[in-house]
């Protein structure tokens, strides 16, 4: 298949500012996910069969409306969904093309399909926004339906190749804010060079909706959202280990 | 060559230190701000917070407020029609106050001004408890014609007929007209005799000329604006202030100015008494003041601090009905900050942060409506201060001064919300805005009115398919649109005529250059109703359901369309045509006095009065729904965030709307970003982004809906939450309950 016909699966394209790597970015939502998330904003995304087929091309022309706009404004292109490693060759393509036309770049992933990261396609991402969903094995297998080690290996990896990571840690309490297990990853994490920042986000339920309108059940649904002394806590912890938390 | 001015004394005195020859030799601020001002390329850390004294005027004045909102009015003098020199003079803390001068002789004590309309006045009165003094009412209703009464003398059946069915609406034809600014620092430069000597030069040159009409009206205006100083200088001097000769110290010049301003809302309650571009003229004499030891930055600090408290409570005698229209009681005191001049030096000036410093010190307030001036080149520290200043307080709107520049220069304020004006050198014809979504209608129903069935447009026929066909449509519509643009700037040069005639702005007229450039400003609202509606009928397939009578009542619409606010061509290329095309109608007629046609798109907070009076849209909109707030995207259907909604607004074409096009964002503090320390910056790429993008106009707020949910709830615990909405900024919970639930409506950009 030559490069310009290449096609992906998308969810959808949407602008954000400040939530989805540095400045306003335009966010392209692939579809399909190897993991299911319990606490899950996006479960519209879960499945490459429900998303719409679009060329590198169609999926460029549109970033190419807001190119000067997100230049100006110091932002870039992030690739979220879903998994973008679900669908490298595409990811990779429109990775590629951004670098060319000298968009920052970012690649929003759990890393849990690391492996299917090319050399290449890392080396077109100036940034990866590694979601670490949890630092303990059993949880992270109970909350993801996945297995912790192929995203540790991958964010290794990254640490070697110079790449610069935000790790992004979701707070949901009862699951991820158990202090050993949050002590654990703030110290792999400190071990990671290319780490430019941890970000703390607190577990919220605005995804609720879409799962009553998919009918499925959304089993956090009576799970609260954190405090703020307990978010506070877990960066407190984090940057006792030297980390930049935001 | 050398130019030898010879001064007196005082003006010399007046005039220490600065420097440049041509403002000497002529009335020109803006030459004296080029040549004397000291551009500020830093952060916000030299400012300071407020003094006790300030707070103390302040609260004394603030404790006032919960009265007057329960009461709608605090007090009225019913029987003294309001002029220069009608009351003596007024204090809040006589002691303390360093800039003094109030409307009438109390705080938040408002003054009638019955040229405009009799029966504004009385219905206004009438509304909040009072009863018309009789006196006033002979007079009024017997001797002295009003604006209100010569402009329904002159009316057409026809512009009545518009007028009534809402298709031209909110025009000034019974209350003053505004969106005039005088150039108030004139007095504080030049003082009153100087300034009347050059206008009798002016009124000298008229008398060779032939007698006809338009010299005669010129001469008559000239002797009222004489007059008018010469009050200026008789009211001031109530308050022992002689204007007559120029301000020498910082006081005095914002005191002088202040006076110049004052005796305007004095005499006049336009719709939007707008202030001009005075902080960095101000600035020039602060930092002579402060160079020479005579005060220190917290004086500075509060000076402007007691400047801005008397803007803050400048009142007119309204009716409910116009509160309906546009909320929260605005006067849209609008103050021009920042921008960059002709020659790429910024304008910006330790003075341009003192007046946003003000929403700290006293507190967010919806006046004076701080406006800054923006353009990407603007120095970094002042880009990042405002835009903490909106992130804290959601009480500062932007335009785009590389927009602007070209067109009326670098001495351009903003009148009213989005009005551009060079200050003291051009005046607009305010003339409120005509409504394109039931014009749309109209086209359907061949000249009826979709909601009572009357023939209002000349009839044609009505389009009979079963489905709305696009260039069946589109052909109707622009004939609509031509009848349209010919009835509204008909109306408006009656309404024109008579204001000039009945109500003439003497205070503001004698601070502006004569001959002065005029524009006919014209607007248009409901531009995303009618750009969808056309998108729906040209990329779906719209079934129209008619009555008995066979007057199209409702839509139906079978498959998707896209909407204007998502950055898609297909349908903001329809916008774009859109207005277009209207600018090109209205510039086919003749104004009155020549003025230069513009229009805005801009509707304030009278959307949701126009969604009222508008029945079912092809675009899905419901009868009575409000529209989007100016050049907004319709609610909810901009589904991409602030950047792409942006993106198509900027895509408006400012040459064809001169007058302004009007933006509204809501974003929620989390949609900045998740840490608070970059939103600031986050902003500023925004408002550079959306600007160099060719956007115009931009209000931003930084809300969580949950805050407004509350406010409306508990509205004694939210006295101070500012919200901005389209082209102004109001106290949220003096908004009523409909326009509340309008703006939480309103798509909140934030993320999940």
């Amino acid at each position: 298949m030559s490069t310009t016909t290449r096609t992906g699966r998308i969810h959808s394209w949407d602008l954000s500012t400040g939530v989805d790597g540095p400045g306003t970015r335009f966010v392209l939502f692939v579809s399909g996910c190897p993991l299911r998330c319990l606490y899950c904003a996006n479960p519209d995304t879960w499945h490459m069969r429900d998303g719409r087929v679009a060329t590198v091309e169609e999926v460029m022309a549109e970033i190419e409306k807001y190119r000067e706009f997100i230049t100006t404004a110091g932002g870039g292109v992030t690739v979220t969904g879903g998994e973008p490693l679900l669908q490298p060759a595409f990811t990779g393509e429109i990775l590629r093309r951004c670098k060319e036309a000298h968009l920052h770049t970012a690649l929003d992933t759990s890393g849990f399909l690391g492996a299917r990261a090319s050399d290449e396609l890392l080396a077109c991402t100036d940034l990866v926004l590694l979601d670490i969903k949890s630092f303990d094995i059993t949880t992270y297998r109970r909350l993801t339906g996945g297995e912790l080690s192929p995203t540790l290996n991958f964010a290794t990896r990254l640490d070697r190749l110079g790449v610069p990571m935000w790790i992004r840690y979701v707070l949901v309490p009862g699951w991820t804010d158990e202090p050993e297990s949050v002590e654990g990853l703030a110290r792999f994490v400190a071990g990671l060079g290319s780490v430019d920042r941890v970000e703390v986000l607190p577990f919220h339920k605005l995804g609720a909706a879409k799962y009553e309108a998919l009918g499925l059940p959304f089993r956090l649904r009576d799970t609260p959202s954190p405090t703020p002394a307990s978010v506070e806590r877990v960066r407190e912890q984090f940057r006792g280990h030297g980390v930049r938390v935001h | 060559m050398t130019v030898t001015v010879t001064l007196d004394n005082r003006t010399a005195r007046a005039w220490r230190g600065f420097t440049g020859s041509g403002w000497r030799e002529r009335i020109d601020v803006r030459d004296f701000i080029q040549t004397n001002c000291t551009p500020y390329e830093g952060d916000a850390s030299f400012l300071t917070g407020p003094t006790d004294r300030t707070r103390t005027v302040w609260e004394k004045v603030s404790a006032l407020f919960p009265e007057e909102r329960r009461r709608g009015v605090l007090d009225v003098d019913t029987a003294t029609p309001s002029t220069i020199t009608s009351h003596a003079p007024g204090y809040i803390d006589r002691e303390r106050e360093l800039i003094v001068g109030l409307q009438t002789d109390a705080p938040l004590k408002r003054a009638i001004m019955p040229h405009g309309g009799l029966r504004m006045v009385e219905s206004g009165l009438r509304a909040y408890g009072y009863e018309p003094d009789p006196f006033v009412t002979r007079v009024f209703g017997t001797y002295r014609k009003t604006h209100n009464d010569g402009v329904f003398d002159a009316y057409t059946p026809q512009m009545r007929a518009a007028r009534k069915a809402g298709i031209i609406t909110g025009l000034p034809d019974a209350y003053g007209r505004g969106r005039i600014i005088g150039d108030y620092r004139r007095v504080a430069l030049y003082g009153t005799e100087r300034l009347i000597e050059a206008k009798r030069t002016e009124r000298a040159r008229l008398d060779a000329c032939p007698s006809d009409s338009d010299v005669i009206r010129d001469r008559e205006e000239l002797a009222e604006q004489l007059r008018a100083l010469d009050e200026l200088t008789r009211m001031a001097a109530t308050y022992g202030c002689d204007v007559s000769r120029p301000a020498v110290t910082a006081q005095e010049a914002v005191q002088w100015l202040y006076l110049g301003y004052l005796a305007a809302v004095k005499e006049q309650n336009g719709a939007a008494m707008s202030l001009g571009r005075t902080s960095t003229f101000l600035d020039v004499y602060l930092h002579r003041d402060l160079a020479d030891g005579l005060i220190d930055e917290t004086r500075a600090q509060e000076l402007i601090d007691d400047f801005v408290i008397k803007l803050r409570i400048v009142r007119f005698l309204r009716t409910p009905e116009y509160d309906a229209l546009f909320s929260g009681d605005p006067t849209w005191v609008t103050e021009s900050i920042g921008g960059m001049g002709d020659d790429g030096r910024t304008l910006v000036t330790r003075t341009s942060f003192r007046f946003l410093q003000t929403l700290y010190n006293l507190g967010p307030a919806p006046e004076p409506n701080l406006t800054v001036l923006w353009s990407p080149r603007l120095p970094a520290g002042f880009k990042e201060f405002c835009a903490q200043v909106s992130i804290d307080t959601s009480a500062v709107q932007y335009e785009s001064d590389e927009l602007m520049r070209p067109c009326t220069g670098d001495d351009t304020a903003i009148a009213c919300c989005v009005s551009a004006m060079a200050v003291g050198r051009q005046m607009q014809f305010f003339g409120a805005r005509v409504n394109l979504a039931k014009a749309l209608l109209y086209a359907v129903n061949g000249g009826r009115d979709e909601m009572t069935g009357d023939q209002v447009a000349p009839a044609a026929p009505a389009l009979t398919g079963e489905y709305l066909d696009y260039d069946e449509l589109s052909a109707a519509y622009d004939r609509v649109l031509d009848w349209l643009a010919e009835t509204y700037v008909n109306t408006l040069n009656v309404i024109h005529y008579m204001h000039d005639k009945y109500a003439y702005e003497r205070l503001e007229m004698a601070l502006h250059d004569h001959p002065v450039h005029r524009f006919m400003a014209c607007g248009i609202a409901g531009l995303s109703v009618a750009a969808d509606s056309l998108s729906a009928v040209k990329y779906a397939r719209v079934k129209v359901i008619r009555d008995a009578t066979g007057l199209a009542v409702d839509f139906s619409t079978e498959g998707d369309f896209p909407a204007y606010g998502n950055n898609d061509d297909r349908v903001d290329s329809i916008a774009v045509g859109l207005v277009e095309s209207f600018m090109a109608k209205v510039r086919k007629h003749p104004t009155y006095r020549d003025a230069e046609h513009t229009q805005s798109v801009l509707t304030i907070t009278s959307n949701v009065v126009y969604g009222k009076h508008t029945g079912n849209t092809p675009d899905g909109r419901r009868a009575g729904q409000p529209f989007a707030p100016g050049a907004n995207p319709m609610n909810g259907r901009d589904r991409h965030g602030v950047a792409a909604s942006a993106l198509s607004v900027a895509k408006l074409p400012y040459a064809q709307a001169r007058d302004g096009i009007s933006l509204t964002t809501t974003i929620t503090p989390e949609g900045l970003g998740h840490d608070p320390a970059e939103r600031a910056g986050h902003l500023v790429g925004i408002l550079d982004g959306y600007m160099a993008a060719g956007g115009f106009h931009m209000n931003v707020n930084v809300l969580d809906r949950a805050t407004l949910e509350d406010a409306m709830e508990h509205p004694e615990r939210y006295p101070e939450l500012t919200i901005r909405v389209s082209g102004y900024a109001v106290n949220f919970v003096r908004l009523t309950r409909e326009q509340q639930l309008d703006v939480i409506s309103r798509t909140f950009h934030g993320s999940l």
